[in-house]
């Protein structure tokens, strides 16, 4: 269907030109949520990410299969599936970290990230195309979350994964492990993205990249 | 002076003909215009008064000298510290900024400056001042300029930047000592809670004379109810600040917390204590006139006034906080778009929907 595009379009957008969090702004919720460590967005990143490859592998490979009218309910089923993998395997293997991410693996299901992939890329588009579509918005995503966490961490505890970098002398900012501090720094991350899209959309006279 | 004046005329005489020569050539209609007698169409205001961003700025700061003086007076080389680096560093924020937009310097006009003297009086005595400096590159950056500067807004700066720096520091943001000039003086500074806190806290209710002179624990800039009456009745009698926000926000705050004491005086304050302590009367004079995030039509004011003294009585009766001033200031610049929605004056002759 959409042969016109190259593979290797299909795998770069998600990294920044269509990036789930900073140009579409979906799956918000665990990206303010969890992010205030740099541990906690990885792991967060990496479960969503195995979540959406799996399921756009599955929905791709039955899209000529699920009725139209109930397909909503269709990939709801398979998502829910997978993130009940993720959410039992980081429960069983890696428990420290599944119970910092709290109710927030099981939210998955929700996110509007996965279920967008699904109806607007992986319902259309052979197994291939998809997995790609997939990796690169959970590339994204992975790269935003840890970012998020990276910057949050530094300021708001003085670490990063949990090792400390800045001494005594540093009073942690508390806002920044608060929620608000999540919507501040997401905030300027995305205005400095716009800003840099914008500048260098102007150099390059008005095509956009 | 004189010198250059003629050398600067000079090379605009030989523009000015010009311009005809060219144009009746090219375009007909230029019959119909004559560019040596211009007609200026202009949109409203016609009529100007000697008011500018700078004029009244320059006001604002010089009613805030009493409240400033006093400061330096109470809490002497803390407050110092604190005023000036807060201060310099709204400077220094707005100069990164205006480089960075790559717009003209807009430090003359005084607000930035506004901004850091506002911010360092809300702050306790005992403050670090890297972290004052930190809130005041907020206040300026994130408070001001990321919402496209001067004008544009919707939250009153300084008070963004201590929201700021109350959620990020809340042990030192509520540590506070005494004036050094108070009864320890000996001492180099000594904790105390403020009054509104002993009394949320301790049920001890403070003397009101130390509230009127500010001779007691508390923001730099807060603790003299006098000081303050002095700066703002200065702006109010100039017109610099609406005088229904700060009548309404006191006299919302008298009434509403009236009730409560009426009910109940054991375990409410009185009004008259609500009003002189905490930073009601810096925040009702000097935050909440401010021009750019309060309502423009006279009812919206009073609606504004009254809605941010309601917020704060409640806060400071039923909250987990002591003082209130800031976040009522903040929830009803937020609410101020809407105000001004619904109180727009009719047009003459508007048949009423």
């Amino acid at each position: 269907m959409s042969s016109t595009i190259s593979l290797k379009t299909e795998f770069v957008k998600g990294i920044w030109k269509e990036n789930p969090v900073m140009a579409s702004l979906l799956g918000l919720c665990p990206a303010l949520a969890v992010t205030n460590a740099a541990m906690n967005g990885l792991a967060m990143g990496l479960a969503t990410t195995f979540v959406l490859l799996s399921s756009s592998l599955m929905i791709s490979a039955l899209r000529n299969f699920i009725p139209h009218q109930v397909r909503i309910a269709g990939y709801i089923v398979i998502i829910a599936t997978f993130v009940t993998v993720a959410d039992r395997f980081l429960a069983a293997y890696l428990p420290v970290i599944s119970a910092s991410l709290g109710p927030y693996i099981p939210l998955i299901v929700v996110n509007c990230l996965i279920l967008g992939r699904q109806e607007a890329f992986s319902s259309r588009n052979g197994i291939g195309r998809s997995l790609l579509d997939s990796l690169g918005m959970g590339l994204g995503f992975i790269l935003v979350l840890v970012v998020l966490g990276i910057i949050r961490e530094i300021l708001g505890s003085g670490s990063i994964f949990g090792v400390a970098i800045l001494g005594d002398w540093f009073t942690p900012w508390m806002i920044m492990i608060l929620p608000p501090g999540a919507f501040l720094t997401l905030g300027i991350l995305i205005a400095l993205a716009n800003w840099y899209n914008d500048t260098s959309r102007s150099k390059d006279g008005g095509v956009v990249s | 002076m004189t010198e250059e004046n003629p050398s600067q005329a000079q090379p605009e005489q030989p523009e000015i003909p010009k311009k005809p020569r060219v144009k009746p050539k090219k375009d007909p209609r230029a019959k119909l215009y004559k560019p040596e007698t211009p007609l200026i169409l202009a949109s409203s205001p016609h009529f100007h008064t000697r008011d500018t961003v700078p004029r009244i700025m320059w006001n604002v700061i010089l009613a805030l000298v009493p409240a400033t003086v006093l400061a330096v007076v109470y809490f002497q080389w803390a407050a110092v510290g604190i005023i000036l680096t807060s201060v310099s560093s709204a400077l220094v924020a707005e100069m990164l900024v205006n480089r960075v937009k790559g717009e003209a310097f807009t430090i003359p006009d005084g607000s930035a400056l506004i901004t850091g003297l506002l911010l360092a009086l809300t702050l306790p005595p005992s403050f670090s001042l890297g972290s004052t400096a930190l809130g005041s590159f907020f206040a300026i950056i994130v408070g001001k300029h990321f919402f496209g500067g001067l004008g544009y807004n919707i939250f009153n700066p300084a008070l963004l930047g201590r929201a700021f720096l109350q959620a990020s520091f809340p042990v030192p943001m509520t540590t506070w000592t005494w004036p050094l000039t108070a009864r320890y003086a000996d001492v180099d500074g000594v904790t105390a809670a403020t009054p509104l806190g002993l009394f949320k806290f301790e049920g001890i209710s403070s003397e009101l004379s130390g509230l009127l002179t500010g001779n007691i624990s508390g923001s730099l800039g807060e603790t003299s109810a006098i000081a303050i009456l002095i700066g703002g009745l200065y702006l109010l009698i100039r017109k610099y600040a609406d005088w229904r926000i700060p009548l309404s926000f006191l006299l919302a705050t008298f009434l509403v917390s009236g009730v409560f004491w009426w009910i109940s005086p054991e375990s409410y304050p009185s009004p008259v204590f609500q009003l002189l302590s905490g930073g009601l009367m810096l925040g009702a004079f000097f935050m909440a006139t401010d021009m750019v995030t309060s309502p423009v039509t006279a009812l919206g004011a009073w609606i504004f006034g009254a809605g941010a003294g309601f917020i704060l009585v409640i806060i400071r009766l039923f909250g987990g906080l002591p003082e209130g001033v800031m976040y009522s200031i903040l929830l009803m610049n937020a609410f101020t778009p809407l105000i001004n929605r619904y109180t727009r004056p009719k047009f003459f002759g508007e048949i009423r929907a």
